[in-house]
């Protein structure tokens, strides 16, 4: 595609996969993300893919795993309550090495919560989720043509490094229409697959499994676990920085906040306080390389969210307790409004006087 | 006279099973069916959680693990992405009936092209000896010390009979390996379901009736003559669909 179309962001995630080479998804209808199993059940027979409408998340979860052992491009979709619920599957994954694209359109929580948008599972997606000692890398979207950009590169660290990748988006940038234009990778099949189960055909028999009852081989297995981890968080970390030359405020924030603070970085600067904004774009790993980078000018920093603060704890183990950390936060998946922000930021420059 | 060799398909290696456990002779039948269909290059197995845990080891095939109860979701993962291969799963009655219980019925309802190896010995083996949907009614277990109270629990619960009328299942038949004859009659049932698999026709579940001494509280042979005697009472041998 070489136009740029009109999609809403779970459409884009949706047609980004298929470019991708995902021919095999599996979901479970949930609000605010049933655009991406609506959209598959139409495209999927016209590239002679799979979609099953699966009996449970569970089910869905399991279904990607058994398409990731045969090594193809898979992928399933949920909101919050039903990520939950696929976390045991995400669990098995993780330690089986499974490559997977798990895009999680937030909505409230904990509990049923509410349909609308937020940013409270940034704990869930970051530090594990599922049992065990593991992670899974995190990317977060802040438009719709990021819900596609990054579902591609989703799929391209998933089978790079054998691990399941999450999108975590919410409810605005799911169901919000933007013009994108939808890329094609041409590096699909360059990945190892010498492990897969294809039939052992000409080959050692090959196992996947999680299980290692030697203590040893436990060990082992966990370590070579924790060094991919290790690797991916020197590799892999990612972030945009705007307007945060020698910014002495810098506003911390991911996905749609981030949107709504870009505006009040405008005006404050326009203004001559050197504000920036500092947007992870993987939150796990946690962008802390650049974001330490930025802290010699900072005097203060501000984390925005649509939660009772998460990333605060990642942004806090990062730049330490030297200077103030502010925090806004909005419960409850009402939409933030940019007046929050500026009077956020109006408190912080009185502190300071005509000094900042 | 017939001579019977262990097929190149198992390891030959010390077998973790108690004496008397059916898994031994149900990995074996396996193993011999997937060399005398000779699928050894194109089978994809799917290996339970339960004392089947490690079936990985044995078989010299291609083998998965799956979560508890989710194999037939993974089976449909496998089979759905390479339609050419032969998938099973091999499960016991916790993880099947109980935990798997959503897993199974829908892949079956979907007509998922797999075959399905439930192995029923009405206990939780590995976890030590706990109830299962399967346990009979008065059967003392760790966590019916009083045995299998109906009324409050529920009487055993018969997958066959769920699935019988599911339109997209076309074969079932419960067997058991309490003596040569039956192993042999089990062993035809396991190699039609493979056969319809491989005919493209549908989803098809083999039910075999299986030993568990250690759990059962008896000797080896008292095991099998109470499989014979009381187990297919409840759970009638015999192919129950064919279509
Ligand atoms: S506990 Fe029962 S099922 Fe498990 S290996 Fe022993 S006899 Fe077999």
């Amino acid at each position: 595609m070489n136009d740029k179309i009109l999609l809403c962001g779970n459409e884009a995630i949706a047609e980004a996969a298929v470019q991708a080479g995902c021919l095999f998804y599996y979901g479970y209808p949930i609000t605010p993300q049933n655009e991406i199993s609506a959209y598959m059940s139409k495209r999927m027979p016209e590239v002679n893919g799979v979609f099953i409408q699966s009996e449970s998340e569970i089910a869905a979860i399991n279904m990607t795993f058994g398409t990731s052992t045969t090594g193809k491009r898979t992928m399933t979709s949920s909101s919050s309550p039903g990520i939950s619920l696929k976390m045991e599957g995400v669990s098995y994954m993780a330690s089986c090495e499974l490559p997977v694209v798990v895009i999680n359109v937030m909505r409230v929580g904990p509990g049923l919560g509410n349909i609308t948008p937020s940013q409270s599972d940034y704990f869930q997606a970051t530090k594990g989720g599922g049992h065990g000692d593991y992670h899974v890398i995190v990317l977060a979207p802040a438009s719709v043509q990021e819900c596609a950009d990054l579902t591609q590169t989703a799929f391209e660290l998933a089978d790079k490094y054998r691990i399941p990748v999450f999108l975590l988006l919410d409810g605005i940038q799911g169901q919000m229409r933007e013009p994108v234009l939808i890329g094609k990778p041409n590096n699909i099949n360059s990945y190892d697959k010498t492990w897969c189960l294809t039939g052992a055909e000409n080959r050692e028999p090959n196992v996947v499994k999680s299980l290692y009852l030697n203590d040893n081989e436990s060990e082992a297995h966990q370590e070579k676990l924790q060094n991919k981890y290790k690797l991916i968080t020197s590799n892999e970390q990612r972030a945009e920085l705007y307007k945060t030359e020698s910014a002495q405020i810098l506003i911390i924030a991911y996905g749609t906040p981030s949107r709504i603070c870009k505006p009040v970085v405008d005006k404050y600067r326009k203004k001559g306080i050197k504000i920036g904004l500092f947007r992870p774009v993987s939150l796990w790993p946690f962008p802390k390389d650049e974001l330490k980078k930025l802290d010699l000018s900072v005097e203060e920093y501000l984390v925005v969210e649509w939660s009772a603060g998460q990333m605060i704890e990642d942004v806090k183990l990062t730049v330490g307790s030297r200077k103030p950390v502010n925090f806004l936060g909005v419960l409850g998946g009402r939409p933030m409004t940019v007046k929050e922000v500026e009077d956020k930021v109006e408190t912080i420059i009185a502190k300071h006087g005509v000094h900042i | 006279m017939t001579t019977y060799t262990l097929p190149d398909e198992i390891r030959k290696i010390r077998s973790h099973y108690c004496p008397g456990c059916g898994h031994g002779i149900l990995h074996r039948l396996v193993a011999e069916l997937v060399n005398e269909l000779d699928i050894t290059e194109k089978v994809i197995a799917i290996a339970p959680v339960g004392c089947a845990v490690i079936a990985y080891d044995y078989w010299k095939f291609d083998v998965s693990e799956a979560a508890h109860g989710r194999a037939p979701a993974v089976a449909t993962g496998i089979k759905r992405s390479l339609p050419d291969k032969v998938v099973f799963t091999y499960q016991g009655d916790g993880d099947l009936l109980a935990i798997g219980l959503s897993e199974i019925v829908h892949a079956a309802n979907r007509g998922e092209k797999i075959s399905v190896f439930f192995v029923n010995n009405n206990v939780y083996g590995m976890t030590g000896g706990q109830m299962a949907p399967t346990t009979l009614s008065g059967q003392k277990t760790l966590t019916t010390p009083y045995g299998r109270n109906e009324t409050e629990i529920g009487p055993p619960i018969d997958i066959l009979k769920i699935l019988q009328d599911f339109k997209n299942v076309v074969y079932l038949a419960r067997g058991t390996v309490t003596s040569p004859k039956e192993i042999n009659k089990t062993k035809e049932y396991m190699r039609k379901s493979l056969q319809i698999q491989m005919d493209n026709k549908g989803f098809s579940l083999i039910e075999i009736l299986s030993p568990c001494p250690t759990y059962w509280g008896m000797t080896a042979i008292n095991a099998l003559k109470h499989i014979n005697e009381t187990v297919v009472k409840n759970y009638p041998l015999g192919i129950i669909k064919d279509e």
